[in-house]
């Protein structure tokens, strides 16, 4: 682990796409910069039963999440004797795409939950709560691609609105390429005619890669520029995760100081530089 | 898969322990692979097949060509599909009733390979247009599970679809009709799948079903002939670091063309 890994180079293929017509002045075909992600809009504990919630908003995407729990795992043989699980669910409904789809799990909804669980976990003390569950319910209500990505950042700010300590916070971002271009968030139609997609969640403080799946056709170059082209993008929804944050439960700076009772006494509630907070 | 089943302490720390002293249970290295033996068209009923040994993973891999209509977006396109199969006899564990999270993965792993190096020429499974086209099905039937599913069965699909022929439809007054001959399936380009997993700081190649219990994660990257990543997930509860997957991809890239070597044949 001494050395530095180098990949070895490959030249890039051919583009899989036909119309390299417009080759004049390169632009994305909403108009974004290379490296520009969509509007990101979080709102936190938007649902009034859940634990914890979320609502994310990434462009004309549309997704709510749940969060419940920890709480008593059912049904109870799944449940682990060392630490909570995990359950994730992802869900699109019916009208979220065009055209309808089955309310039923298909199988990309499986992976997805599965991957979203994998990408979830690293970032829980799981070990806390044996023998509990620690449910995620996603729900894509308009999907506009990218929905794995924008359901992961929905979940990991739920989790913290539930109060499950964690780690540090997921946040994801897809890295594509379109025309021989590589381009961070992926719209629909970007999701589409592109030549690859590779969905990437990190977490930004542990310096760790939860979530990377690729496919399309990339040189080892390419992934390379890729991973951080993603990386660099996962951090700026991070700003986004922990503003939205802040904006629910940020300590406001006080006008005048509270009476001075109210004030923790033991060392160990002195309010500390975490995220989420000042 | 992954950490289903809760392992023994025991178990974990046993092999933690051989890892650190660069050897691994079985007396490999970190980059050996188990024995892998590859029989094609083992089967007379399908279109192509192939049976593979990885060690004491054993997996076969059927290829049936059916009829079907295109999908609306790509009428002058024929279909592949592959599902995979965990069947009850090939691991304790595994209990008969739908397909869980690990066979799902296994299928859509092996089906992105092959989909995103455009392995077949779907135009040419075109019948009529918009009506019908040739859906080909790779079926993945594990038959003995010990770990390494994803490669195996990667490995296996490429040599079935080598092998395989599809039936050759004669278009008859918008017709079709079956010729009686058979032609064998264009295979375009061969990607095979090259699984790493990562035991506390160790990163290991074809991980038996020991070393998958007690895995932190585990990276698949997919390579084409040409060096081309076509696939890449990542599974497992534990994050990867950038230099970490720089690694993976590096011992993806040196194991490849020996495993596709012996996917091909002869």
């Amino acid at each position: 682990m001494s050395k530095k890994p180098t990949i070895k180079k490959t030249t890039a293929r051919k583009p899989r796409t036909k119309k390299a017509d417009k080759a004049t002045s390169w632009k994305r075909n909403d108009g974004r910069a290379f490296d520009e992600l969509r509007t990101i809009k979080i709102e936190i504990g938007v649902l009034p039963n859940a634990d914890g919630s979320a609502y994310i908003e990434v462009g004309r995407n549309k997704i709510l999440c749940g969060v419940f729990g920890p709480r008593e795992m059912h049904p109870k043989h799944q449940a682990k004797p060392n630490e909570a699980v995990l359950r994730c669910r992802y869900h699109m409904a019916p009208f979220s795409v065009d055209p309808r789809r089955s309310p039923a799990p298909s199988r990309r909804d499986q992976e997805i939950s599965m991957v979203m669980r994998s990408a979830l976990e690293p970032a829980v003390f799981l070990e806390r709560y044996p023998r509990a569950s620690i449910d995620v319910y996603v729900e894509v209500i308009e999907a506009d691609g990218g929905t794995r990505c924008a359901s992961i950042n929905a979940a990991a700010v739920a989790l913290v609105d539930a109060g499950i300590p964690m780690k540090d916070l997921v946040a994801a971002c897809a890295v594509g390429k379109i025309e021989d271009k590589l381009i961070v968030d992926l719209g629909e139609y970007e999701d589409k005619k592109g030549q690859s997609d590779m969905p990437i969640a990190y977490m930004p403080k542990l310096n760790k890669v939860t979530l990377l799946q690729m496919d399309g056709i990339m040189s080892t170059d390419e992934v390379e520029k890729a991973l951080n082209l993603g990386i660099e993008g996962c951090k700026k929804v991070y700003e986004v995760q922990r503003e939205a944050l802040k904006k629910k439960y940020g300590i406001e700076q006080p006008q005048d100081k509270p009476p001075k009772e109210y004030q923790p006494e033991e060392p160990e509630e002195e309010p500390k530089t975490e995220e989420g907070q000042q | 898969m992954s950490k289903s089943n809760i392992v023994s302490h025991l178990k974990q720390k046993k092999i933690s322990e051989v890892l650190s002293t660069g050897k691994r249970m079985d007396g490999r290295g970190f980059n050996d692979f188990r024995e892998l033996s590859i029989k094609h068209n083992v089967l007379f009923k399908s279109e192509g097949s192939a049976e593979v040994w990885l060690g004491k993973t054993h997996v076969m891999v059927g290829v049936k060509v059916g009829t079907g209509t295109p999908f609306e977006d790509t009428p002058d396109e024929g279909v592949l599909m592959t599902n995979a199969e965990f069947t009850p006899i090939a691991n304790a564990a595994w209990e008969p009733g739908p397909p869980k999270e690990g066979s799902i993965e296994l299928a859509r792993v092996v089906d992105r390979g092959l989909r995103s190096a455009e392995v077949l020429d779907t135009s040419a499974l075109k019948i009529i247009s918009g009506k019908l086209v040739q859906i080909v099905y790779v079926d993945l039937y594990v038959l003995n599970y010990d770990g390494n599913l994803i490669d195996a069965c990667s490995a296996g699909a490429i040599a079935a679809l080598m092998g395989a022929k599809k039936p050759v439809y004669n278009v008859v007054e918008k017709e079709a009709k079956l010729s009686g001959e058979k032609v064998p399936l264009t295979v375009k380009k061969k990607p095979v799948a090259i699984s790493i997993i990562k035991i506390g700081d160790k990163l290991i190649l074809d991980p038996t079903a020991d070393e998958e219990d007690v895995m932190d994660c585990r990276l698949t990257i997919t390579f084409d002939e040409d060096g081309h990543i076509c696939t890449m997930q990542k599974s497992g509860s534990e994050g990867l670091t950038l230099d970490e997957i720089k690694k993976c991809i590096n011992m993806a890239q040196e194991k490849a063309p020996e495993i596709r070597a012996k996917a091909i044949g002869d």
